[in-house]
């Protein structure tokens, strides 16, 4: 039941701004067709909808764009919304369960925001790079970081132009204190456009491939007042060890193991501190800039401090 | 290497001195698996530590099982490191460790009770690695400046809850009062040995 709930509240919202419908007339309705009269739920919620279309005297097409406000990513502040968002597909992650069809990054001038796509959506699939504009999809709040949700109701409209992504840059300054696993000698999906990292071989889109190497660290570097998440690329984990991609496919071939790559990586940077600058993506930061600290900068002042307070 | 909590724990920077007189721990919900807290005396809460300085022995303390102690010392004390069979990187690090040298240690705060009315504390180490004298030098001075912010921050909220109106106002650092309440010794005494610590530190950096 609580699957029709939550259909009447979706539906109720399109038409919120434009009817006086009520949730739970709304679900009585789909009810009386789901549980009565045996109609399947998508075919229920279709005449449903029809239902206040005709009753609001309103076209399909005006309730899907006027239900929900264009906003900007960096206004996104309150969970539950019904927004329209016109964005750029950063970057695609792995999604972590089956309910889950495509998970990754958008980003528009003004910032980034994770979005996640259900697979029961029906939905086309996003590309990295591509621009669209999202209409009726439903923000959402977790631990203080904001998402949001393409939903059944959401229109996916493919834009031509390009669109310029905001990246504040972050500074960070602190020791690495771990590497999570998924670091060190990869292999990716060749496909074109697939970026998924295989997993005992295999692509959760294209099954058993023969995958690509790619070399990258997921390291958390910390200040001892935040821990900081930050991704180096092939380009950047060779800057940060002196290793690269060639040199690491070396060394796992010798050893007939891959995982001497992420351990050789850890001996070398583990407990060292760095300075990484780059552009922050969701709760990531990706290393452009890459320097290792030496001595302490300036401990006499320190010092005059520590004997005057 | 692990898998990404949900929200990673900040890894403390707190001198030997500090560290091990964090006797008292604590959780902020009934849940089983919430994470444990070592209270720091100068008013933090420490899930996990990072610090650096010289492993000067290890030796294995187990009895069926190899149990691995290392000390390792900063310039106000030591730090007592355990690992085991469930930390196994840990552990094969102070296996194959050359004392002395310089180790940055990420892990967590344990405490222990060997008698009635005393408690130790200890490290349960995630990673032990070694590093030049830069990091170590690195680490003293960050150490210093992390905690002079604790005290600092511990002072303010002191004089204002002492404040004769200030039993009406809220207090604005739980861990400063918690610390308070659980601690006797003053916050003054870990100003000496940061102060103790920037000193030694003036005599081994030749360009100061």
């Amino acid at each position: 039941m609580s699957e029709l709930r939550q259909h009447a509240e979706d539906v109720h919202a399109q038409f919120s701004d434009h009817v006086d419908v009520d949730v739970e007339d709304v679900r009585e309705r789909l009810e009386t067709l789901v549980v009565d009269y045996k109609v399947p739920t998508d075919e229920a919620r279709r005449s449903v909808i029809n239902h206040y279309l005709e009753e609001a005297d309103m076209e399909r097409e005006q309730l899907a764009g006027g239900s929900s406000e264009a906003v900007s990513i960096e206004e996104i502040d309150e969970p539950e919304r019904w927004v329209e968002l016109t964005a750029k597909l950063i970057e695609l992650w792995e999604p972590r369960s089956d309910s889950i069809d495509q998970v990754g990054l958008l980003g528009d001038p003004t910032g980034t925001i994770k979005f996640t796509k259900w697979a029961k959506s029906d939905l086309p699939r996003l590309e990295e790079g591509g621009v669209y504009r999202l209409r009726n999809v439903v923000t959402d709040e977790y631990q203080g970081r904001y998402s949001v949700k393409l939903n059944r109701t959401t229109v996916i409209e493919e834009l031509e132009e390009d669109l310029e992504v905001g990246d504040d840059t972050s500074v960070i300054e602190g020791a690495m204190v771990d590497m999570q696993r998924g670091s060190g000698l990869i292999k990716r999906c060749p496909h074109e456009g697939c970026t998924y990292v295989l997993q005992n071989g295999r692509c959760p889109d294209h099954g058993e491939v023969e995958g690509e190497f790619d070399l990258r660290i997921k390291a958390v570097v910390d200040d001892g007042v935040d821990a900081h998440e930050v991704i180096f690329d092939a380009e950047a984990t060779e800057e940060l060890t002196g290793l690269g991609l060639a040199e690491a496919k070396e060394r796992a071939m010798d050893a007939l193991d891959t995982t001497v790559v992420a351990d050789e990586i850890a001996d070398r940077v583990l407990g060292s501190y760095y300075r990484i600058e780059g552009p922050t993506f969701g709760r990531y930061v990706l290393a452009d800039d890459v320097e290792r600290l030496g001595g302490p900068a300036d401990p006499e002042s320190l010092l005059i401090k520590a004997r005057s307070i | 290497m692990s898998t990404t909590e949900l929200t990673r724990e900040v890894a403390r920077r707190a001198f030997a001195a500090e560290f091990n007189d964090a006797t008292y721990t604590f959780k902020e919900s009934d849940d089983e698996r919430a994470p444990n807290y070592a209270l720091l005396p100068t008013g933090a809460r420490a899930n996990r530590v990072f610090f650096v300085g010289t492993l000067t022995e290890t030796e294995d303390v187990g009895e069926d099982n190899e149990y691995w102690r290392g000390r390792v010392v900063d310039p106000t004390g030591t730090f007592f490191v355990y690992a085991g069979q469930y930390q196994p990187e840990a552990a094969a690090a102070l296996r194959d460790a050359e004392p002395p040298a310089y180790v940055a240690v990420v892990g967590k705060p344990r405490t222990y009770e060997p008698e009635e009315g005393r408690i130790n504390v200890s490290v349960r180490p995630e990673t032990i690695a070694v590093v030049d004298e830069a990091t170590r030098d690195r680490w003293v001075v960050e150490t210093a400046e992390r905690t002079l912010d604790r005290i600092e921050a511990f002072r303010e909220w002191e004089a204002e809850a002492d404040a004769p109106e200030g039993a009406t106002t809220v207090p604005s650092n739980e861990y400063a009062a918690m610390a308070r309440e659980r601690y006797d010794s003053p916050v003054e005494n870990y100003r000496r040995t940061v102060v103790q610590a920037l000193e030694g530190l003036e005599e081994t950096t030749p360009t100061a």
